[in-house]
């Protein structure tokens, strides 16, 4: 067997080859742990239908994951008689996990309710399945139409992707923290230069890297591409893994595996990053910026809208109060974040401070409705895309993406900065 | 399956993504194909949606169709009556959907360069391309660019029509 990488041990796990092992390009045909989708679901089950036909049945009922969080609470009838055909889907099928709107954006709440073990492979209806590398598995973003195809026989062909090596050395400086991290390896690595690889983390800094900070890593491989961004198993995995009854064993890439690229950077001297307008791999050191105000600051979703992530930003406000000119959008990634927030006296601090508080939902990140900009605005945003017209106006006049603590400290400011007040 | 282009759409820009190709105000609104494509590529050239004919080309650069997963990216872009993508590369999720749709994609970074070094001669001229999919040759005046063809399995869903009659076809074999 030649040697394998995480994605090759994973896939040749998920497609019955463990042990004669699978080699790159090679296709295989995959039934995933899991297939979530979201909102989207609704059109989903449509095209189910035509390949089943009105009375077809789900190929298993307790695989499928669907959270609905894409336009939570609808802002219209449209978009809430969508929701409407996914409870029918969810009743008539008898899918087992389905998580109404408010219990949070799916790539919180699937592994958060135990359904991302190491290993295995997840499927996903969105682009940011990615995230589920953190927890060692393989998080594969597909469309629509691929998922209606795996609900209804439980499998999909994947080829077999290279992979890229990251390895990260050092430890964070005060004030910088995961997402700076990512931005500054995608502005290396480029927006399409990961397109159909696999990420590996590695190095020292990876092993102090809380769960929380590795989905923001494993999220955010998606903007380069990537098919997968995953970290291999360590202890701070079998920590988080405790209250969960999983079984599994703690799988290493080979010695001999190969890989296509290897990118080593040493975290200790890198300082805060922003990405701008309108491309996710235009980043710069934030005191390259020329002064820059904004309308709207948004924390939150799949990226950053975690526990850690609205500590940090309350850490900054508390006391304080928004510039008059900026909205301060908070949105926390789960109904359980939320309520934690709420017990440890962040969600006061950062009401007190200006800031609006959403339900737990993607919020205004994808445009489509709870605090979209307005045409001729500018935001800065915890999320993970900047491309036009993402927050709902192809007249915005940019989307700055950067860590929670840089958008609270620009809150205050009026404009984009690193420096506290 | 061989096309001969009506009109051809430049777009060498890298990296055009799926939120300007279909906006996501829009994702989450039960659309038909036809509607979708009023939508198409709105937020990037608004001519678009005035002038498409059934039959262009559309002619990009790299990374073509990178960002979210969505579907409609593809559909809009279909139901406009577009009959092939020729890019330097695609996104992944991008490639799959379409493989999906059976819109036939076409990877030729030489065939990109060439159109859009000499985009307003070709313009100009009403030029036409034409693309051989199954034998991967894209022939533009005398100029013939040869293109990889899909992996069997793509191929096999290609061929079937799209994922839909795919699947189809698979679950009627396995009762």
């Amino acid at each position: 067997m030649v040697g394998q990488t995480l994605i090759q041990k994973i896939l040749a796990k998920a497609s019955g080859k463990e042990t004669e092992g699978v080699v790159e390009n090679e296709i295989v045909f995959v039934s995933p742990h899991r297939i979530l989708s979201h909102d989207n679901s609704a059109a989903i089950s449509k095209t189910f239908y035509k390949m089943v036909g009105p009375n077809g049945k789900i190929w298993d009922h307790e695989k499928i994951f669907i959270a609905l969080d894409h336009a939570v609470p609808p802002p219209d009838a449209v978009k809430a008689g969508n929701h409407t055909v996914i409870r029918k889907f969810v009743k008539d099928q008898g899918i087992k996990y389905f998580y109404e709107g408010g219990t949070g954006i799916c790539h919180e709440v699937l592994p958060a309710k135990g359904h991302v073990p190491p290993n295995v492979v997840i499927l996903g209806s969105d682009s940011h399945t990615t995230t589920h590398g953190a927890f060692g598995a393989a998080g594969i973003p597909i469309g629509r139409t691929e998922t209606a195809s795996v609900w209804a026989i439980g499998e999909t062909w994947l080829k077999v992707p290279e992979s890229i090596k990251i390895i990260l050395d050092g430890s964070l400086p005060k004030g910088v923290y995961a997402k700076d991290v990512i931005l500054e390896i995608i502005r290396q690595i480029t927006a399409a230069g990961a397109t159909y690889n696999s990420i590996e983390f590695y190095g020292s800094s990876v092993k102090k890297l809380s769960m929380s900070e590795r989905m923001t890593l494993s999220n955010l491989t998606a903007e380069m591409g990537a098919k997968a961004g995953i970290f291999p198993v360590d202890d701070v995995t079998d920590e988080w893994n405790k209250q969960f009854e999983f079984q599994y064993d703690r799988i290493t890439a080979d010695e001999d595996a190969k890989y296509i690229k290897t990118l080593e950077l040493e975290v200790s001297n890198l300082t805060p990053r922003i990405a701008k307008p309108h491309k996710v791999d235009n980043v710069v050191p934030i005191e390259e910026l020329g002064k820059t105000t904004i309308d709207v600051a948004l924390i939150g979703t799949c990226t950053n809208g975690r526990l850690d992530d609205l500590e940090i930003a309350a850490n900054i406000l508390k006391d304080k109060t928004i510039h008059p000119n900026v909205r301060l959008l908070v949105y926390p990634a789960s109904q359980e974040i939320l309520l934690q927030a709420t017990r440890e006296g962040i969600i006061e601090t950062l009401v007190a401070a200006g800031g609006q508080i959403g339900i737990p939902a993607c919020g205004p990140c994808l445009g489509a409705y709870g605090g979209c900009i307005a045409s001729g605005e500018k935001a800065i945003s915890s999320a993970n895309r900047n491309f036009k017209g993402r927050m709902g106006s192809k007249e915005d006049t940019g989307i700055y993406l950067a860590s929670p603590a840089t958008v609270a400290k620009s809150a205050l400011a009026g404009y984009i900065t690193a420096e506290e007040e | 399956m061989r096309f001969k282009s009506q009109k051809i759409w430049i777009f060498p820009e890298d990296d055009i993504n799926t939120d300007v190709i279909f906006p996501g105000r829009y994702t989450y609104e039960p659309l038909s194909p036809d509607e979708m494509t009023r939508h198409a590529l709105e937020d990037y050239d608004s001519k678009f949606i005035e002038e498409v004919e059934d039959g262009d080309i559309i002619v990009a650069g790299s990374n073509f169709g990178a960002g979210s997963s969505r579907e409609q990216a593809v559909t809009c872009l279909q139901a406009a009556g577009i009959s092939c993508i020729i890019a330097k590369s695609f996104a992944r999720i991008y490639f799959r959907n379409a493989i999906n749709q059976a819109l036939p994609l076409v990877i030729s970074p030489e065939c990109s360069d060439f159109v859009t070094k000499n985009k307003e001669n070709l313009l100009s001229s009403k030029e036409k391309i034409d693309v051989d999919f199954d034998n991967g040759v894209i022939k533009i005046k005398d100029k013939v660019f040869s293109f990889p063809k899909l992996d069997d399995q793509a191929l096999q869903i290609f061929k079937a029509g799209g994922l839909v009659e795919y699947t189809k076809t698979r679950l009627k074999k396995s009762t």
